[in-house]
């Protein structure tokens, strides 16, 4: 499989990134080498395989339900770039 | 007066607590080599206030008799390891000015046990690369050149800058992460020693996440005793981490000199890659020779599924990528770009902030993991995963105890040799360490040699599930055979 110009337009909106219209034609490029590369994996029987869903054997570890943390609402928005109230601050998002 | 960076981190803990000089003294003396090496660019941020603050605890500690097992040894942090109150960016402009409110739980091990921070080091952004040229920063100098050479090499990647900082004396150890083989790859490079221990065994709380099934910590050393105390004092349960194993942390240490005598070594014929350099055969060769001679029995196995393992880690690792770093928004923390509403806020930041290899996994991550493209891509990864693992498990099963490969397919390489390339070229330099990460496995690498041209060449050793302290005999075996590499000082 192999993706256009198009496709690499929708993929960096899904990913929340701007790409100039200019570099899209080279990342094209780019994401194409490495589908062709991955491509490889068509050749592998999978038939009957389990995906993997933990590389080590351990049963998921369940914790106490209870509040073990809290009441550090400076330390939250202390490295955010606009905050006010101990609130996030963002672009108005409803009109 | 003995030059106290010379000192392997075993010799300047055991000096630290006989008194023959203070952990100050020590810290000084690596202030001040890592001073003279800011050519290297190895440090991203220098410590020296908090790092002599440290030693000076750490004197206290020790005048009194009740020093840790690394009371007063500096080290550097990769920049990756949250470190509270010190700034933390992944060497990303998009994490610029982030400094965390907590510490790591790997390193505040490191800190409970008398460890002191030098500082933070250089490494490709956001851990994605093989070279140390992808950081936001710019690029490492490897301390190793060619004989009659100035080329500026690579360090390798991504904890490039961790393992410059032990192989030029800038610090007695070092931490790193290793996803696909970025703590044994620059460990070879620069003629150290660095293991990747088992999925589970350092618990990953607080650490930059970039792909959370295959991200590990782990140990740089100058020899194999130096990365066998480091981990012990890395390692252990966290209830912060539900993928942190609940298992007792062994005294590696006591593992070095250990008889390796009856151990069985397998060595995968299909690592015997075509076009492999003749030298790096050799060293193999050699390798399997030493450890023939320590008492081991050589087998040769089958890991069919070897071929596979860097196709299926370049789904699987964009994919847990692409979801890992869409946290880095402009909302909580580090670069805001503006935008005329949210969503052309997010995109302009992360335009701003990721750098291209950065983008390009995104990218690559979010496609395979989009309506339509799922099963093709991800879920066939995820089982090629399973049978790669299958493949070690069958050898294992068979009593192989460990597995001996190289480390890498070739020697440091020139800054801007691979890097302007296509991209896959620069991703085949992980072709011998990215299956253990797909497998969870530990393995370390331990240097073995010099080629040529006078550059470091490592062998790696391949482990079953939490037998780091196999890999740590097996290691110091070949350590004694081998001898030791520093380069020479240009810097």
């Amino acid at each position: 499989m192999s993706v256009d110009t198009e496709t690499v337009r929708r993929v960096a909106h899904l990913a929340r990134i701007a790409v100039a219209e200019g570099e899209l034609e080279n990342l094209r490029g780019e994401l194409n080498a490495i589908l062709a590369f991955v491509e490889h994996l068509a050749e592998v029987d999978i038939a009957g395989v389990e995906p993997m869903t933990s590389v080590t054997p351990m049963a998921l570890k369940t914790r106490e339900d209870k509040v073990t943390d809290g009441g550090i609402a400076d330390a939250i928005i202390a490295n955010a770039p606009a905050h006010e109230h101990h609130f996030f601050l963002v672009p108005k998002v409803v009109e | 007066m003995i030059d106290l960076i010379s000192l392997t981190l075993a010799q300047a803990r055991d000096a630290l607590r006989k008194k023959d000089f203070s952990a100050t003294e020590l810290v000084e003396a690596y202030l001040a080599a890592l001073e003279k090496a800011r050519a290297l660019n190895a440090f991203v941020l220098e410590a020296p206030e908090h790092a002599r603050a440290m030693a000076r605890v750490s004197d206290d500690r020790l005048a009194k008799g009740e020093g840790g097992p690394l009371e007063g040894v500096p080290l550097g942090i990769k920049d990756l390891f949250c470190t509270e109150g010190v700034r933390t960016t992944a060497c990303s402009h998009i994490l610029d000015n982030f400094v965390p409110s907590y510490e790591s739980t790997v390193t505040a091990n490191l800190w409970r046990d008398g460890a002191v921070l030098l500082g933070k080091t250089n490494a490709d952004e956001f851990a994605m690369g093989s070279s140390n040229e992808t950081s936001y920063y710019g690029p490492v100098l490897s301390p190793w050149r060619r004989r009659g050479s100035t080329t500026k090499l690579v360090p390798g990647g991504s904890s490039g800058g961790s393992a410059t900082a032990v192989a030029a004396r800038l610090s007695a150890g070092a931490i790193g992460t290793d996803t696909g083989g970025s703590i044994r790859q620059p460990a070879a490079f620069c003629g150290i020693v660095g293991l990747k221990p088992t999925y589970g065994r350092c618990s990953r709380w607080g650490i930059v996440a970039f792909a959370s099934s295959l991200d590990q910590a782990g140990p740089f050393g100058r020899t194999v005793r130096d990365c066998a105390i480091l981990l012990r004092s890395m390692a252990g349960h966290d209830p912060k981490d539900t993928t942190c194993a609940d298992l007792p942390v062994p005294n590696y240490e006591a593992a070095i000199g250990r008889s390796v005598k009856g151990m069985r070594i397998g060595i995968p014929k299909e690592y015997r890659m075509p076009g492999m350099a003749a030298e790096i055969e050799a060293l193999w060769r050699r390798g399997a020779d030493w450890l023939k001679d320590a008492g081991a029995e050589l087998v040769e196995i089958s890991l069919p599924m070897t071929k596979y393992a860097l196709p299926a880690y370049y789904i699987v690792a964009p994919a847990e990528a692409s979801s890992n770093l869409a946290r880095y928004d402009g909302v909580r923390y580090g670069l805001r770009t503006a935008g005329r509403d949210i969503i052309e806020m997010y995109e302009q930041t992360r335009a701003a902030g990721f750098g291209k290899e950065v983008r390009r996994r995104i990218m690559i991550g979010t496609y395979v993991l989009s309506a339509g493209y799922y099963d093709a891509y991800y879920l066939r990864a995820q089982k090629v995963r399973t049978l790669i693992k299958r493949d070690f498990e069958t050898a294992f099963a068979a009593g192989v105890d460990a597995i001996l490969t190289p480390t890498t397919p070739s020697a440091a390489f020139a800054l801007g040799e691979k890097s302007r390339a296509d991209p896959i070229e620069m991703y085949l330099n992980d072709v011998f360490t990215v299956t253990v990460n797909m497998a969870g496995l530990p393995a370390i690498s331990v240097p073995a040699g010099l080629d040529s041209q006078g550059l470091p060449l490592g062998l790696q050793l391949i482990g079953r599930p939490f037998a780091e302290e196999t890999l740590f005999a097996l290691g110091a075996a070949i350590e004694q055979a081998a001898g030791s590499f520093a380069p020479e000082k240009w810097w």
